[in-house]
């Protein structure tokens, strides 16, 4: 090796790092991948949000392809993405929408679902948030897609929006379908 | 004002009863022993809150920091062994919750890494020093090239 190749390596050096940083810089810290994707659904026997509604089980979800939504009523994010969460489930009968009621007041998230409207099939209770540790959930809200098999295929963090549902969630429903 | 010692007992004693609920609003965990409540500070301390990126469990008010402390405390009292409450947190939040991940092959280059950096340092520094040497050796001027040079600079000397 001659003295001018020695010259390059620590200038090729510099520039890998220069590139893994703004590699690093790029990527968004709040997407922590799941440790949940492609397992199956915890197990869990919870009660519904519906007054007199018999206990919701792990077992009685599966069948065809849910959005499972984390959300609470004390979350100023899931306020935002109701809305659009009542709009696509209108527009998407195929999938069954299922809400988690996440470490909430139970009679306030009753009102807000009575007066904004429900997106959701049912609306498991979670209310010590155990439910919230068994999916990995940080905070809310989080929303999983979760297949025919009750497999967790994706875990969203943060607010759905139209952008959002066209760009990460229909390619991975067309996926699993 | 008169101030009675009956005066300053009533005073203490309002004092110390509006100081309660304050110091109930800290977590307080009661343990069966020291060893357990060791576990528990180790714990907290080593894994990581996932909502805020850069902070122990034991450092964050997040919420969901609290809850996973209940949750490690209560599973320290049902007898479960530091390693199968890391497990159970890293089957839920990934190798993300544990400040220090399990060595395999996706970690590799994380625990390896710097210390490989550090060897090549060393590596390159001493062959640098080894260069240097050989360079020094063979500068030393031949007795032609000294005559030679003796000539250039007489020369530029005489020129001045």
């Amino acid at each position: 090796m001659n003295n001018r190749t020695k010259l390059i390596i620590p200038g090729v050096f510099f520039f890998l790092m220069l590139g893994l940083l703004l590699f690093g810089l790029g990527r968004n810290p709040n997407m922590v991948p799941s440790a949940l994707v492609n397992r199956p659904l915890p197990e869990f026997t919870l009660p519904d949000l519906a007054v007199d509604a018999p206990l919701i089980s792990s077992q009685n979800l599966s069948g065809g392809i849910s959005i499972i939504n984390f959300w609470a009523t004390w979350c100023p994010p899931c306020h935002v993405e109701h809305p659009y969460l009542v709009e696509i489930s209108a527009n998407e009968p195929d999938l069954t929408f299922i809400g988690v009621n996440y470490k909430d007041d139970l009679d306030e998230a009753r009102l807000f679902l009575e007066e904004k409207g429900s997106p959701f099939k049912q609306v498991i209770v979670d209310l010590d948030g155990r439910l919230g540790i068994d999916f990995g959930v940080a905070g809310a809200p989080e929303t999983f897609i979760v297949d025919s098999l009750g497999m967790i295929r994706y875990r969203h963090v943060g607010v759905i929006n139209h952008q959002i549902w066209e760009e990460t969630f229909e390619p991975v429903i067309a996926r699993i379908k | 004002m008169s101030k009675s010692p009956v005066f300053l007992f009533l005073t203490l004693c309002w004092l110390l009863s509006i100081t309660v609920p304050v110091s109930a609003a800290i977590e307080v965990y009661q343990f069966e022993n020291d060893a357990q409540e060791e576990r528990f500070k180790e714990l907290s301390d080593q894994l990581r809150c996932p909502m805020c990126l850069n902070s122990n469990l034991s450092g964050s008010d997040a919420p969901i920091a609290a809850d996973l402390r209940v949750e490690i405390y209560e599973q320290i009292l049902d007898g479960r062994s530091n390693d199968e409450i890391i497990d159970f947190m890293t089957q839920r939040y990934g190798e993300f919750i544990n400040y220090r991940p399990a060595l395999n092959a996706s970690t590799f280059v994380l625990w390896f890494g710097p210390l490989f950096l550090l060897l090549a340092g060393f590596v390159i520094i001493w062959r640098m020093g080894k260069n240097s040497q050989n360079s020094t050796e063979s500068s030393e001027l031949s007795a032609e090239e000294q005559v030679q040079l003796d000539k250039i600079l007489s020369g530029k000397k005489g020129n001045r």
